[in-house]
């Protein structure tokens, strides 16, 4: 199913699931207010997306509310705290958008956000999503597999590697700058070629029957769930095909704890806590068996085989 | 000198006020705690202002709130001597054993909600992470080290050891401070502004002790050494 909605038409909604809790909250009030009125305040975030196929990779597991998928957030190009980005992304302006495909590939080509959109058909897949800091959340995201971007573009022989690039703007994002969030920007991520090819690889445009809010990596990012959550990149302006394994940005900020791979693997402890266990939010205890491969080695566990992963953690 | 009006500082209701007041983050999470389990309509009554949104990760929220009053009342009780000094105000004094005994109290919840939440009172765990996670060790050092402090902080306990003694075990507050800040500094993933800024405000308090007593013994030597000219 083709949707034939133009990204650029949209109506703009108000980010709904915001706006009482801010209204309530009197320290907020003078930001709230403003942000509110402000008519780029509300970009794109919030509109249906209709025609969606089922997934055979859904989980049954319950869903997180959106309320917590939108307000427990790590985007550090919007502030540190989980509570930021929700906070200081209400003015990103995701429309235009231009999505760079490139290297080695036979057709290069840049992607508007209509483009994207006519890939592939749109699937809504609930996958678990798990953070590498001992939080999971249960989410229907919607996309296409991000193998179908790319056999568009066509990798070359020498492609051996995909790296991912997100927006980065001062101006609209003020914070993202080393000396305030510790990393370097603009946020690189990377997967190997037969990752990416790999059909639970999602590129993703919307989630709980709407396009992303700017706090969850509007317009288009990546959703890669057996892997760490830092892995799966927001806002994504460029898709690179290489030869050799491209930088990604937790590995540069501290190689000892965020390797390349970062698949999600409860044998393999972070040197500053356990990854046995998690917590299902909006559960108190972190009390829930953390899966190999997030409870999806079926279909990937042999994108590893002979691989000690905990050399390649 | 800074003069207040009078007996502002001495006023018996000055303490219950202050006393008050350190209460109020521990009332705000007993107020999410609620909101929690009794999943009222948060957008009614008092409920509006006590709690105008859910944190969405409890344990974060518990974990940080406790947290971050901990270090903060560590820094406040060791401002209480260089702020009666500096600002001429020695009244601020009656203050400081409470001051400290927020701390360990915030300190107690902290450590609560780890073992709690965080770990399910998972013994075999908890004994990994302490062993294992310079953090979590640091963590827990900091804590084992006010301990001391806060059984000791009663007046029976300062007649009993005797002032210079009861003093002189009282600064564990240094190191548990110092501590805590190291705990603080390497948990956090990649943004150190707060740590290096509690880290900062220690170091000066101490340094600011460091200091005092170093120019106090001198001026004591040289008293001692030069006879007074008759």
């Amino acid at each position: 199913m083709k949707t034939d909605l133009r990204y650029s038409e949209v109506t703009p909604k108000d980010i709904y699931l915001n706006r009482r809790r801010f209204l309530a909250a009197a320290p907020t009030a003078f930001l709230t207010a403003r942000e509110l009125l402000s008519p780029r305040g509300r970009a794109l975030a919030g509109t249906k997306l209709t025609n969606l196929a089922k997934s055979p990779f859904s989980t049954t597991e319950p869903m997180t509310s959106p309320d917590v998928a939108t307000h427990y957030n790590n985007f550090y190009e919007f502030g540190t705290n989980k509570s930021d980005p929700s906070r200081y992304s209400l003015k990103f302006k995701t429309s235009p958008w231009t999505v760079s495909v490139e290297g080695d590939v036979a057709k290069s080509r840049k992607f508007s956000m209509d483009d994207l959109l006519k890939v592939a058909p749109l699937e809504e897949r609930i996958y678990r999503h798990r953070c590498v800091e001992g939080w999971s959340i249960v989410v229907p995201w919607i996309g296409y597999s991000l193998s179908a971007l790319l056999n568009l573009v066509q990798p070359t022989a020498k492609a051996k590697y995909v790296a991912f690039q997100s927006y980065w703007d001062l101006a609209q994002m003020p914070m993202a700058r080393p000396d305030m969030a510790g990393i370097d920007f603009p946020y690189v991520e990377g997967l190997r070629l037969d990752e990416a090819m790999h059909p639970l690889a999602l590129l993703c445009v919307g989630m709980y029957g709407e396009t992303l809010p700017p706090q969850d990596g509007a317009p288009v990012r990546l959703v890669v769930p057996w892997k760490y959550g830092f892995k799966s990149i927001k806002s994504i302006v460029k898709i690179k095909l290489v030869s050799g394994q491209p930088p990604t940005t937790w590995n540069l900020a501290n190689a000892h704890e965020y390797g390349f791979y970062s698949n999600v693997n409860p044998e393999v402890d972070h040197p500053r806590w356990s990854q046995a266990k998690e917590q299902r939010l909006p559960s108190f205890f972190k009390n829930h068996p953390t899966q190999m491969f997030n409870g999806y080695a079926s279909q990937v566990a042999g994108l590893y085989a002979g691989m000690d992963l905990r050399k390649n953690y | 000198m800074l003069k207040g009006p009078p007996g502002l500082l001495t006023g018996k209701w000055t303490k219950v006020l202050v006393f008050l007041l350190c209460l109020a983050p521990c009332a705000h999470l007993v107020a999410v705690a609620l909101a929690y389990v009794l999943q009222p309509d948060l957008t009614t009554g008092l409920w509006r202002f006590l709690v105008p949104s859910l944190p969405p990760n409890p344990l974060d929220f518990f974990t940080h709130l406790t947290g971050d009053w901990t270090i903060r009342f560590l820094v406040i009780t060791l401002s209480v001597t260089p702020l009666r000094q500096l600002l001429g105000v020695p009244d601020l004094i009656r203050f400081r054993r409470m001051l400290g005994l927020f701390a360990f109290f915030y300190g107690s919840l902290h450590f609560l909600t780890y073992l709690w939440f965080d770990k399910v009172f998972d013994l075999h765990e908890i004994w990994k992470d302490v062993a294992k996670r310079p953090f979590i060790t640091a963590g827990f050092t900091a804590f084992l080290l006010m301990l001391p402090l806060a059984l000791t902080s009663t007046k029976g306990w300062i007649r009993r050891l005797g002032g210079k003694r009861w003093q002189r075990i009282h600064r564990l507050i240094y190191a548990s401070a110092a501590v805590g800040v190291v705990h603080y500094y390497w948990l956090v993933k990649s943004d150190i502004r707060l740590p290096v800024l509690y880290g900062a405000l220690v170091a000066a308090a101490l340094l600011y002790r460091l200091v005092t007593s170093m120019t106090r013994r001198a001026r004591q030597r040289s008293a001692a050494v030069k006879p007074v000219p008759a």
